[in-house]
């Protein structure tokens, strides 16, 4: 079972049960869907940004728990913080889900190092990854529906 | 539940379940210390020895290009890779080997009849009929064809079953309906089609119909003749044989009237650049060098499926079929998708909050092999109301003690997410 708890920690499946920042966001100053066709992911996030720091931040979609608790875990991580450093956070947290050798103490990524289990499960990295692409695409203002398959 | 079968007698006594199993050595290993409980039967089966060893021993001692080498090496694969087309041709009860073209799988043969039947008869405001739970590979070729012709796509909807809706079929059959493509059995819900109906009704107004049985193929024996259908696709691997490899049965008026489908060496009677004739059947189909490898494995996958018998196998399924339900069933906030009364060997299903991929994360830290997704009938999906399902599907190798397995992982997932 400790394998397991490596990826469904308690933090992720409290997420996954309550997620944080669930809900529209009227006035968004950007928008962007993520849908993994394959596993049945979706999700559609909303920032407002005042003068470049991403004011409110909210999400909607239904999902697996490790792709719902990883948008939760963002807005609450990205709120409150430049687009810039949403960037880097995004670098961060992709390095931790694909990368054996990224160290999990990175301060940085506070409570998203919970995510460092997914690298054991190849298969759910994308799930993981979903709402940041989503979150840059929003920000990019790409207006293509994101997807991490 | 019952399983449409040709032979009525069942022997037993002759299906040793431990002998089957270990024909299959796939299945002795562990996967994260457990051992494998491979459950995914629907997107491929499992190989016997005895397919594994007719291609290791082909590419050792029989490896030759087919159909042009006067010496003996090519003309003994030239045999053997014929030998299994009339295989296959008894398998499905083929009235002659000409009649089975070999294709890479069943999508394949679905767009062979698409580009070739498909491209020559229908029209502009013609329709083809397939239904709702169509797999993609049974989906997108026509919509790609009708989108070519200006043609219509018609879909005979399902209940909450699971079950093709035959009065709505009646009313989608009219004088501009050119071909009904129907599955056999449903890869997601478990669904066997009363698919002899469905050409009864389809040939009263002298319409084609293609039967998709990549599922059914591998569960039930299936005889095109008695069925009466048109063009009925197969593929290889969901039998027990290798990947790249499947079959396209064809009546032979029809095949006769198509035209190529690729072109290339092997196909052809004759080149000029004046003027090409084409092969005869089932030749003009398969351009190209073929998995000969793979054709020469697949007979030997229905050689044993034959020596093991329909009978055999269906009963044991169908037991199975009747064990699982009931104790899937008993697993608190599982809900079953497809519960259609003619039924086999799949078994769908949603476990309240918790996502299907979650569901086979889980399990599969227990050993147990299921699928999650949209099984690539997302139509189906969005008909029950689901994003995805788990899906657990039986083959003949399949245990009792594995669908307890299955069950005590369940349990699993509920303790994960409490």
């Amino acid at each position: 079972m400790s394998d397991l708890r490596e990826l469904y920690q308690e933090v992720i499946l409290d997420h996954n049960r309550s997620p944080r920042n669930f809900g529209f966001l009227k006035d968004a100053d950007c928008r962007a869907d993520g849908h993994n066709p394959l596993c049945g992911d979706r999700l559609a996030i909303a920032a407002k940004i005042v003068d470049g720091v991403v004011a409110d931040l909210r999400f909607e979609g239904s999902g697996c728990a490790i792709s719902k608790a990883s948008a939760s875990l963002m807005t609450e991580a990205v709120k409150g913080k430049t687009v810039d450093e949403f960037h880097r956070l995004f670098e961060r947290f992709r390095g931790l889900v694909t990368d054996e050798n990224v160290s999990v103490n990175d301060a940085a990524l506070g409570k998203l190092a919970v995510f460092a289990g997914v690298r054991d499960y190849p298969a759910r990295v994308k799930c993981a990854i979903l709402a940041w692409h989503t979150l840059r695409s929003a920000f990019d203002e790409t207006q293509e529906i994101v997807s991490t398959e | 539940m019952s399983v449409a079968q040709r032979t009525v007698t069942v022997d037993r006594s002759s299906f040793d379940i431990r002998y089957i199993r270990k024909q299959f050595p796939v299945l002795a290993q562990t996967v994260r210390g457990k051992p494998l409980v491979y459950l995914d039967n629907a997107a491929t089966t499992q190989k016997p020895q005895v397919v594994i060893d007719t291609l290791s021993r082909y590419y050792t001692a029989e490896n030759a290009n087919i159909h042009r080498g006067v010496y003996e090496l090519s003309q003994n694969a030239t045999r053997a890779y014929e030998d299994a087309r009339s295989k296959i041709a008894a398998f499905l009860n083929a009235a002659e080997p000409a009649e089975i073209v070999f294709t890479r799988n069943a999508t394949e043969g679905i767009n062979l009849v698409a580009q070739t039947f498909g491209r020559s008869k229908v029209g502009a405001g013609d329709e083809v009929v397939i239904s709702e739970m169509e797999h993609h590979s049974n989906i997108v070729p026509w919509q790609l064809l009708c989108e070519e012709k200006g043609a219509r796509l018609r879909v005979v909807p399902i209940n909450d079953d699971g079950e093709l809706m035959l009065e709505e079929l009646s009313s989608l059959l009219g004088p501009r309906t050119k071909l009904v493509s129907i599955v056999h059995m449903s890869n997601s819900l478990g669904t066997v089609n009363p698919v002899r109906q469905v050409v009864e009704l389809a040939h009263k107004l002298d319409i084609p119909v293609l039967i998709d049985g990549s599922q059914a193929a591998y569960h039930m024996s299936v005889d095109v003749r008695e069925l009466d259908c048109d063009f009925y696709v197969v593929t290889g691997h969901k039998l027990y044989g290798p990947t790249g490899i499947g079959a396209l049965y064809g009546r032979r008026r029809l095949l006769d009237a198509m035209p190529p489908y690729q072109g290339g060496g092997d196909m052809i009677s004759s080149v000029t650049f004046e003027q090409t004739t084409y092969n005869e059947l089932p030749h003009k189909f398969e351009a190209g060098t073929p998995h000969i490898a793979g054709a020469i494995g697949l007979g030997a996958a229905v050689d044993f499926i034959a020596e093991v018998g329909f009978g055999a196998i269906a009963a044991h399924e169908c037991q199975l079929l009747e064990y699982a339900t009931a104790a899937l069933s008993r697993v608190p906030g599982l809900r079953l998708i497809g519960t259609a009364r003619e039924k086999a060997s799949i078994l769908s299903f949603v476990l309240d909050g918790v996502h299907p991929h979650d569901v086979g994360t889980v399990v599969d830290t227990e050993g147990v092999a299921i699928r999650t997704g949209h099984h690539c009938t997302q139509p189906v999906m969005d008909r029950f109301g689901v994003p995805a399902t788990a899906r657990a599907s039986l083959a003949m190798y399949n245990t009792t003690d594995e669908v307890d397995h299955l069950v005590m992982a369940l349990a699993k997932v509920r303790e994960v997410f409490a």
